[in-house]
């Protein structure tokens, strides 16, 4: 089902739970055993989940982020991602491996966390538009503005009189300000998949008037 | 790619795609598929592959999962 279809949710037919590797049943059987073991195997996976939190770090790289806020970061990111991965512990259906299934909450935790931290140190006023700057953000070479000076004019009036209040704050947030999709959903109280698909909406309206208004050439569409 | 092309390229959306919550909830399974074989993973699952290849806090999210998983099997 794509998103085009649904907000939320949706299944995938065929996917079928597997018999659990020989790791992933010990990693689900020791953090659901009793205290000790259960004690034993959280302190373990968070080693790992800190050291995978701190590669993550490094690897995103220019985050404006240093040192001891950064590695603060690594461990609120594993801390979080544990009590996810234990709360959760009952709903692991075998499909990944174990590791690689738990892995995946301490990457969601770090762009989370990176998305947050963007408003103690935000590198965008998000009063005065420039849409200039879209330009610049799509590569458009400043020698060539003839051949897209128009359309960007065009664009610009679809996005004031097309789309909704709430899909025009954040495109304009998104591709005018530059604001990162998951710093936008923490300062609106909102979630990645939320803003996803109002952009996406938001993209296919525009796209769909520039198209009508001779701007665009209809036979790229898919 | 010349500039209208650019910006119609941003404006396209793929009708395959599945949005966040649906590829993230099988991000896990799709990266140990991508690991063992790319192409497979894209033909079995194309909506997650569609959703990829537009959405860039997703993308960073598979690739650093990739990174993690293809580190400790290498």
């Amino acid at each position: 089902m794509a998103i085009a279809d649904v907000t939320v949710g949706g299944e995938f037919p065929g996917l079928l739970a597997r018999p659990l590797d020989p790791e992933s049943a010990e990693w689900v059987r020791s953090l659901t055993g009793t205290p000790a073991e259960r004690e034993a195997a959280a302190a373990r996976l968070h080693e790992v989940l800190l050291r995978i939190a701190r590669s993550e770090t490094r690897r995103r790289g220019d985050l404006r982020i240093s040192g001891a806020e950064l590695d603060d970061l690594a461990h609120q990111a594993a801390a979080d991602a544990l009590m996810a991965i234990a709360s959760k512990v009952g709903q692991f259906r075998g499909e990944s491996r174990f590791t690689t299934w738990a892995y995946k909450f301490v990457i969601f935790e770090v762009s989370t966390k990176i998305g947050r931290h963007f408003w103690r140190h935000p590198t965008v006023a998000l009063g005065t538009e420039d849409w200039d700057r879209l330009a610049d953000r799509f590569g458009l070479d400043p020698a060539l503005e003839p051949e897209w000076r128009d359309l960007l004019d065009a664009l610009h009036r679809a996005v004031d009189e097309d789309l909704t209040d709430h899909q025009r704050k954040v495109f304009v947030a998104i591709f005018v300000h530059g604001v990162p999709l998951d710093a936008l959903a923490a300062k609106l109280g909102s979630n990645r998949n939320a803003l996803y698909k109002t952009v996406f909406d938001a993209r296919r309206k525009l796209r769909s008037v520039l198209v009508a208004s001779g701007h665009l050439d209809n036979g790229s569409s898919r | 790619m010349n500039g209208p092309e650019k910006l119609d390229r941003f404006l396209l959306t793929d009708p395959q795609d599945v949005g966040c919550e649906q590829a993230m909830d099988l991000l896990d399974v799709y990266v140990e598929l991508v690991a063992a074989d790319p192409g497979a993973a894209a033909r079995r699952y194309p909506g997650i592959a569609a959703h990829l290849a537009a959405c860039g806090p997703c993308a960073e999210d598979f690739a650093g999962l990739l990174a993690v998983v293809t580190a400790a099997t290498s």
